[in-house]
């Protein structure tokens, strides 16, 4: 088998075994509660709380809720990539093995892009249903472009708190810190012209703030290639991620062997 | 291990055996009059919020997460431009914490237990199951109160908030009842699910709900008619109420009887349920779930 083909397939079935095995959430008793429930509560939560402060409709909360909570399976899933196998004690196997680093962890964060999708496209269309938000078909058509590049920038963010899992031991506290950062300063709920400007500023490095943009603008009548400019940002700032992932992976994993540190819980 | 029994003869070597292994005048049934009970309580509630202020989940983040929602809901009141809507989340925001700290961590107490191989010493012990759920859970109730604080300070040092209270003394029993309540709520969850393996996450679910329902940021009166009759069966609704009938110089104490009332009634039907789930668990064997 020529090296392509062995990266290939490590990207591949490879991912899609580990995301299997890994990500523990997709049992029904907690995929069901965690990623389709909990994030229409979130929506009705903000919509309500909008409704309270007469500020923004309902379809702005909508929209910034359900495209936000894809930093839930995004950020939780690629962190179970290294918790999940020191759980299981076989994190150090899988980093004595001699299988190239990028396929191996890209074709793990393939799934949790796919899982992302769905779980905002899910809470999109039930938190919009609830609260009698209609979207036209072109409409939700071109969100559903932009939320592939919104999940595919969160899941690279979520590589980079991956590669910190292999020294910090509280990971699933981190990625709560993370997503409640993404809940404010992303403009989910507060557009950003009504953030602070030093927020604003945050808010625009961070995954998901231009892909929330570009939702509004389409939901608003926008065509998808007039977003062309937010979802570029977007992809840069994912593709930014990505590359500060992979080299903190690597420089964790070689500062992790040398203090032996890979096993530690 | 074996529960000590009545058959085991006053005085004898296998009663001071009996009495070592157990704390003798502390959990054994015969001696557990209302002092030793209350002691057992204390104790119980003291070593728990001990264990959960070092925990970095509990700690840590029972503290800081409702932080991340409470500053989006002033960032978004704040737009009202109405200083009174701003008094209004900050005080709903403070509240929030002690919900959050009860509802998903109750909900995966047991399950916590299980884990750690502790499950079945608590129930074989001679302890009533109750008396060993209700300090747990009020000890997660009591760490809201950290948030609280956190909360307050949050909103009066960076969004300048402050919350006038009009009547300290109804607003301190308001705060004490509205723990006692939430805990309560908590003791139910923690027995309700104790055959259900993925309980964590049914508590998780819980969060925002409770957040919706019970009148910390958005007023009961704006939800459906179906949604306000579940909002006053939650004793954390009248507990709001009271509290911000308190701060601003009303009458609470009727909303005070109210969430004591229904506390109560949980507590109630929690003991009930303890019971009957734990014979169930037993008599199946799946205590365990394994």
């Amino acid at each position: 088998m020529t090296p392509f083909r062995n990266a290939l397939r490590l990207l591949t079935v490879g991912g899609l075994i580990s995301f299997r095995a890994l990500f523990n959430w997709l049992s029904p008793w907690i995929y069901v509660p965690s990623l389709v429930v909990a994030p229409i509560f979130q929506i009705l939560l903000f919509a309500y709380l909008g409704r309270a402060a007469g500020v923004g409709d309902d379809e702005f909360y909508v929209i910034g809720n359900a495209v936000q909570y894809a930093a839930i399976p995004c950020l939780f899933a690629m962190g179970q990539t290294i918790a999940g196998e020191r759980w299981t004690q076989t994190l150090g196997l899988v980093l004595t093995s001699p299988a190239p680093r990028v396929p191996l962890f890209l074709g793990r964060s393939l799934p949790v892009i796919v899982n992302g999708w769905i779980t905002t496209m899910v809470s999109l269309l039930v938190g919009g249903l609830l609260l009698g938000v209609t979207f036209a078909p072109s409409a939700l058509a071109g969100i559903a472009v932009v939320v592939v590049i919104a999940s595919l920038s969160c899941t690279a963010m979520g590589l980079v708190f991956a590669a910190l899992d292999l020294r910090v031991r509280e990971g699933a506290v981190l990625n709560n810190l993370v997503f409640g950062v993404l809940l404010v300063f992303t403009g989910a709920n507060i557009a950003l012209s009504a953030l602070p400007d030093w927020m604003e500023a945050v808010g625009r490095t961070l995954p998901l703030t231009h892909a929330i943009e570009a939702s509004r603008g389409i939901a608003d009548g926008a065509s998808l290639l007039s977003t062309a400019d937010l979802l570029g940002w977007e992809l840069l700032i994912g593709a930014a991620y990505l590359a500060v992932g992979l080299v903190l992976l690597r420089w964790m994993e070689d500062s992790s062997r040398r203090r032996a540190t890979l096993e530690l819980l | 291990m074996t529960a000590p029994t009545s058959d085991v003869p006053v005085g004898s070597h296998d009663q001071r055996v009996v009495e070592a292994v157990f704390g003798g005048g502390l959990l054994s049934p015969r001696r557990a009059g209302p002092a030793t009970r209350f002691r057992q309580l204390v104790v119980s509630w003291w070593v728990h919020l001990k264990m959960l202020a070092v925990d970095p989940f509990t700690g840590l983040l029972m503290v800081v997460w409702p932080l991340f929602f409470a500053t989006a809901a002033f960032l978004v009141f704040r737009q009202s431009g109405d200083p009174d809507a701003m008094v209004y989340a900050g005080l709903g925001a403070a509240v929030m914490g002690t919900w959050s700290a009860v509802a998903t961590s109750a909900s995966s107490t047991l399950q916590r237990e299980r884990w750690t191989g502790t499950l079945e010493l608590l129930v074989s012990t001679p302890t009533p199951f109750a008396a060993v759920l209700v300090p747990i859970t009020t000890a997660m109730a009591c760490m809201g109160t950290y948030c609280m604080v956190g909360t307050l300070l949050w909103g009066w040092l960076v969004f300048g908030v402050e919350i006038p209270v009009a009547d300290p003394l109804a607003f301190g029993v308001a705060v004490l009842t509205t723990i006692f309540s939430v805990a309560m709520v908590g003791f139910l969850l923690a027995v309700a699910v104790v055959r259900y393996r993925t309980a964590w996450a049914f508590g998780n679910l819980l969060e925002y709900p409770g957040w919706l329902l019970c009148g910390f940021l958005v007023p009961v009166g704006l939800l459906p008619d179906w949604a306000e009759w579940i909002a006053n069966a939650l004793p954390p609704t009248w507990g709001m109420a009271a509290l911000r009938s308190a701060a601003a110089g009303g009458s609470p104490w009727g909303d005070i009887g109210i969430c004591l009332a229904l506390g109560l009634g949980y507590t109630l039907v929690a003991g009930l349920v303890a019971e009957t789930v734990l014979r169930s668990a037993r008599r199946h064997a799946t205590l365990a779930l394994s």
